[in-house]
């Protein structure tokens, strides 16, 4: 029992008084500032900004390399997690201990260094490049540093819950006749399913919204290699405020819809797996 | 007779039901070494690899000899404490709120924490452009008359901790409350606070502490950088402590006020040591992501070279005027600082084992 009664404890009207207040003034009046200010315009003019051939391409950009992304790093970091909880190999607490760079490298760092690993000369492009494949100012320069960026999330999200797997199921399957892979498709992954789940929807939400190392290692070509919040800055060095604010209406709705969908989501599952 | 036996018992022997064959295990250790090296380690080597390409002097020099770029360094550690200080105070309160108290809204309130996660940093920017740049909602009255426009917030903040010390000074015990201290509480803090703020605004008109006609810059000048910073790492320390808290249980709280603990005695006695580690995490992490900071900075700062570029924005402009070795210096400070940060969360780590083990 977590909770007590207000009563209690000291300090109710204080911390969720400051909470409310801090949130309120810092979060929630800056995101309505956006909705009203995107309600000034007329919605022909609203359509007409936010469904230009340029935006068209820049949210598919956008949506669809944080799509790509977070399944890589949903794939990578499966293995991962499973490596760090399940087997013992020399230098298994630095490999656990550098998962979490990603979430404190700042992202310009992360993007001018993708950037120049990828290029012609850089240490990754030469062997690469020759090859036909050019990770950076490219799309798949995109994805490469949006999979860094995601990779913890979907490690951190598994970790604890892959530990606290019961190993009893596991056993019981083995000794039914199951082969270690049939186990591990009918027994192990669907515990993992809700785990998943968030791990997804933690980078899928994290990349979407990445900006930093993208404007290092993209390029910024219109129509190519331009994603949504680079097309936002544009508007912005304009100075054409409402087309700016229009753009960034369409990316906070799809993002948040995203949120609820993915949420509604891994309670239907965790349901369903008890 | 004994040759059957033996036979038997090597038959018997249980079959290792959780253990995965070992090719698998080779591969799959050597695939995530790959993945590791590929993604983390190799991009950290090439920093600093970069970075000290002509030699440490060169690199000293890139880092000290130019004036823009010791002012980035400089402003990212004049935004740093600003955003700090306000994410500790709101982490704390936040926590102790969502994990001890049952109340309407506790569900909106801590989806309301993460939301800064999933706003686009650029449109982080763009929000507080549109209340305090030159065109948003606040903008004409701040350019007009800024500065003595400062007394409403300043007087608003004295209201604050007027009430916050009268929360403290208040008996708790009924009996102990005298001629003034029998008010409601929140008859006290409104009408108190009115006459306060009253009295605050009009000394600013008497006084004039504050210049009148002079306007105040947020967008394109620190004040906007502290905003964005803060509202990007708002999350940060609130979401390590929620989860300690949620373990520790209000149990020793509530022995603490029951023995006759004021409430601030039991938050600096009971509470605060309790989540010690985890606010430090979040401390750390809040740093790292605060000196990172770069699309909501981008917007906000107006991207001024020796003005208010920060260390990330600094590292973008010299990235683009091909000064590679100089951007890559500035990028190897902040991978420093990274890496301090992932050494720490490992001793924490330790620490926090060692704590549970001491107390089953």
């Amino acid at each position: 029992m977590a909770h007590v009664n207000r009563s209690v404890l000291p300090g109710f009207a204080l911390s969720l008084g400051y909470t409310t207040f801090y949130l309120g003034l810092l979060v929630v009046v800056p995101i309505a500032a956006v909705f009203l200010k995107a309600s000034t315009l007329t919605f022909g003019d609203f359509w007409a900004t936010v469904w230009t051939e340029r935006a068209r391409a820049a949210y598919l950009l956008t949506f669809g390399a944080a799509l790509v992304a977070s399944l890589a790093a949903l794939a990578l970091g499966t293995l991962v997690a499973w490596v760090l909880v399940r087997y013992e190999f020399p230098g298994k607490r630095l490999v656990d201990a550098l998962i979490d760079l990603p979430l404190a490298l700042p992202t310009a760092v992360a993007g001018l260094v993708y950037a120049s690993l990828y290029v012609e000369k850089g240490w990754l492009g030469r062997y690469l490049v020759p090859l036909g494949i050019k990770g950076a100012y490219s799309r798949l320069g995109i994805v490469l540093v949006l999979v860094f960026v995601a990779l913890p999330f979907v490690v951190r999200t598994l970790q604890p819950v892959l530990e606290e797997l019961d190993g009893e199921t596991e056993e019981a399957a083995a000794s039914l006749g199951a082969s270690r892979f049939q186990t591990f498709r009918h027994v192990i992954l669907p515990a993992l399913y809700p785990a998943l789940l968030t791990g997804f929807a933690l980078s899928f939400a994290r990349a979407v919204g990445e900006y930093g190392s993208v404007v290092f290692i993209s390029g910024n070509m219109p129509h190519r290699t331009e994603i949504a919040p680079i097309l936002i800055v544009a508007r912005l060095e304009e100075f054409a405020y409402a087309e700016a604010t229009a753009i960034a209406v369409v990316l906070l709705v799809l993002s948040f819809a995203m949120l609820v969908a993915i949420n509604v989501l891994e309670s239907w599952s965790r349901r369903r797996a008890g | 007779m004994p040759a059957e036996t033996k036979k038997l018992r090597v038959e018997i022997r249980p079959r290792p039901a959780r253990e995965d064959p070992p090719w698998v295990r080779r591969l799959a250790i050597a695939a995530t070494l790959a993945i590791v090296a590929l993604l983390i380690v190799i991009p950290v080597v090439n920093v600093f690899s970069e970075a000290l390409a002509d030699g440490i002097g060169a690199y000293w020099a890139n880092l000290t000899r130019d004036d823009d770029t010791l002012h980035a360094i400089k402003l990212t550690f004049t935004v740093l404490p600003f955003a700090l200080v306000l994410n500790v105070l709101f982490g704390v309160a936040a926590a102790y709120a969502i994990s001890r108290f049952e109340f309407p809204g506790r569900a909106v309130l801590t989806a309301l924490i993460d939301l800064p996660f999933s706003v686009s940093p650029v449109v982080t920017g763009l929000m507080f452009v549109l209340i305090f740049g030159l065109q948003g909602y606040l903008g004409p009255a701040l350019r007009d008359d800024g500065h003595a426009l400062l007394a409403y917030p300043v007087a608003l903040l004295l209201v604050a901790v007027l009430a916050v010390a009268y929360a403290i000074v208040r008996p708790r015990n009924r009996r102990a409350r005298r001629g003034l201290w029998k008010l409601h509480p929140a008859l006290v803090v409104a009408g108190g606070g009115a006459a306060v703020f009253a009295l605050a605004v009009a000394a600013q008109r008497a006084l004039g502490v504050w210049p009148s006609g002079k306007s105040l810059e947020v967008i394109f000048a620190v004040p906007g950088l502290i905003l964005v910073t803060s509202f990007v790492t708002a999350p940060f320390v609130a979401r390590e402590l929620i989860p300690v808290m949620d373990a520790i249980g209000p149990e020793e709280e509530l022995a603490a006020v029951s023995l006759g603990a004021s409430g601030w005695q039991m938050f600096w006695h009971v509470t605060l040591p309790n989540v010690k580690w985890g606010l430090v995490y979040g401390v750390i992490l809040c740093t790292a992501r605060a000196m990172g900071e770069f699309g909501a900075a981008y917007v906000v700062s107006g991207h001024i070279a020796g003005q208010t570029d920060t260390m990330p924005l600094r590292i973008e402009k010299l990235f683009q005027e091909y000064n590679l070795p100089g951007s890559f210096a500035v990028a190897s400070l902040l991978t420093l600082v990274a890496l301090a940060t992932l050494v720490v969360k490992a001793r924490l780590g330790r620490e926090q084992a060692r704590r549970a083990k001491g107390t089953p």
